[in-house]
């Protein structure tokens, strides 16, 4: 309830057009070839998805992202993406691809000047060996690119984060690393939609758990971590 | 001035050359014979066509056959920058591009110097306007097809880093500008090294014609300055403006990477 609301107004009825509650919402949300998604994930609060490959879980992400053409009502904490632009919104809720790309030759210049020094605490918490943040990207690992790709949208600062498999090329102790540092922003109210195939990953984030099967997402009860 | 005028058998001399062309293929097996003979009566064929065509035109003194002529030129030149890259739009959109960028790019360089350099009365006189349209063509159908080509093929290829880009809330001007950069760059390179070997390591064709029909060196040498500052500005307009057509065509609204739209 908003404050100020004159209490002669009659109480909304559950309108699912403007709800405005904070978190991710999602309405309607589809395209030629998924949806249509309806998806609430509250401020603070972490959705994890699984699901087959070719199921349309980076579909899913890239359509919140606004990266492919699709329709359908998408806010955070309130606002609409169609107030704003596209780069504006993507600020916003970054997504983070599986095999995200580079654009230069070393990694530091991936970074905008004044990110470089919380880019590179990131690097050392989550294990990234001292120098790895000034090498060429070339010669890094597949699972220090991983790191280094999660750390570039970290380091926005955004509400909100679309990560697509962040760890799949992680061992575990790097892997518990980056969920660290996605536990922290979920405690400061980030909203983190995520793709993962690590049943546990869900549990340890205190995730809502989704099956996204042929392009349809499925609530499912909270999985245990596997054993 | 007196050129020397070629009868038909001084050319059927030269075109032993020719012959000798298509026996070495034969001899040596390059399999390049029927080529070489079919490509030389072609070359034969169209080069007498337009000679006449455009003797007809130039007895017209006719604005309107002028400009018909011209615009038939610049379309073969659209389509051709449409159609040769590996990567193309779907649909007409290549096809507008490219018809845009060629138009606009001759239009503007041949005007200059028809206005400014040589002056010709009436200053649309089909001897000189078809005769720079169609050298400014070549380089403007050089430029803009190499622009356009490099364009797709790095955009394509530079899927993932570009939309990296774009998913962290960069704008798609900043996500594709180095490559933009390099699609110009490259559009104009040809024209770079043309204007550099000219008169050192080649002599230019335009040059070496005007020598041949009997005109003084240095006045030959001045036609050639111009035509080779129209053949710079022509093709720097034709790569920038087809570049940023195209990356207009390759964005949305919503600055998404549209891929999409090519085949």
């Amino acid at each position: 309830m908003q404050a100020g609301t004159p209490t002669e107004t009659p109480a909304p009825m559950s309108d699912p057009i403007d709800p405005a509650p904070p978190g991710l919402w999602v309405r309607h949300l589809q395209s030629a070839l998924a949806g249509p998604f309806d998806f609430t994930v509250p401020a603070g609060g972490c959705a994890v998805i699984s699901g087959p490959s070719g199921s349309g879980k980076s579909l899913f992400l890239r359509m919140i992202a606004d990266l492919d053409p699709n329709e359908g009502e998408v806010r955070l904490n309130g606002t609409g993406r169609q107030s704003m632009g596209g780069p504006a919104w993507r600020q916003m809720v970054p997504y983070v691809p599986a095999e995200a790309g580079w654009w230069l030759d070393d990694v530091a210049g991936h970074f905008a000047p004044d990110k470089r020094d919380e880019a590179r605490t990131l690097a050392a918490d989550f294990g990234l060996v001292e120098g790895q943040f000034d090498a060429p990207v070339a010669r890094l690992s597949t699972g220090e690119r991983q790191r280094l790709a999660v750390i570039r949208a970290l380091v926005l600062g955004a509400p909100a984060l679309l990560l697509d498999e962040p760890t799949s090329a992680l061992d575990e102790e790097a892997a518990r690393l980056v969920e660290a540092a996605l536990k922290a922003r979920l405690q400061n109210g980030c909203v983190i939609v995520m793709v993962s195939h690590d049943a546990g990953q869900a549990a340890r984030l205190q995730a809502e758990h989704y099956l996204m099967v042929e392009r349809k997402l499925q609530r499912t009860p909270l999985t245990e971590a596997r054993t | 001035m007196n050129a020397i005028v070629l009868s038909p058998s001084d050319l059927a001399i030269a075109a032993s050359l020719i012959a000798f062309d298509a026996l070495l293929s034969v001899l040596l097996k390059l399999n390049l014979h029927r080529q070489v003979l079919w490509a030389a009566a072609r070359m034969v064929v169209q080069l007498i066509a337009i000679g006449y065509l455009l003797r007809l035109v130039f007895a017209l003194h006719n604005p309107a056959a002028t400009v018909a002529v011209v615009a038939v030129m610049a379309m073969v030149a659209a389509r051709e920058i449409a159609v040769r890259p590996e990567r193309r739009f779907k649909g007409a959109d290549g096809l507008i591009l490219s018809s845009s960028g060629v138009a606009i790019a001759t239009f503007a360089t041949v005007a200059l110097a028809l206005l400014t350099a040589l002056r010709p009365h009436p200053w649309y006189e089909a001897r000189y306007a078809i005769s720079l349209a169609g050298i400014v063509l070549g380089s403007v159908l050089n430029s803009g097809s190499l622009a356009l080509d490099n364009l797709l093929t790095s955009v394509t290829r530079e899927r993932p880093s570009i939309e990296a880009q774009l998913g962290l809330g960069a704008s798609f001007h900043d996500a594709t500008r180095t490559l933009v950069r390099q699609a110009i760059r490259r559009g104009i390179m040809p024209t770079v090294n043309q204007m550099s070997a000219a008169g050192v390591i080649t002599l230019p064709g335009i040059m070496t014609g005007q020598i041949l029909a009997g005109l003084d060196p240095l006045e030959a040498v001045k036609y050639q300055i111009l035509l080779m500052f129209l053949l710079a500005g022509a093709s720097g307009l034709s790569a920038a403006i087809i570049a940023y057509l195209a990356l207009g065509r390759l964005t949305d609204d919503r600055q998404r990477l549209r891929l999409d739209r090519l085949r």
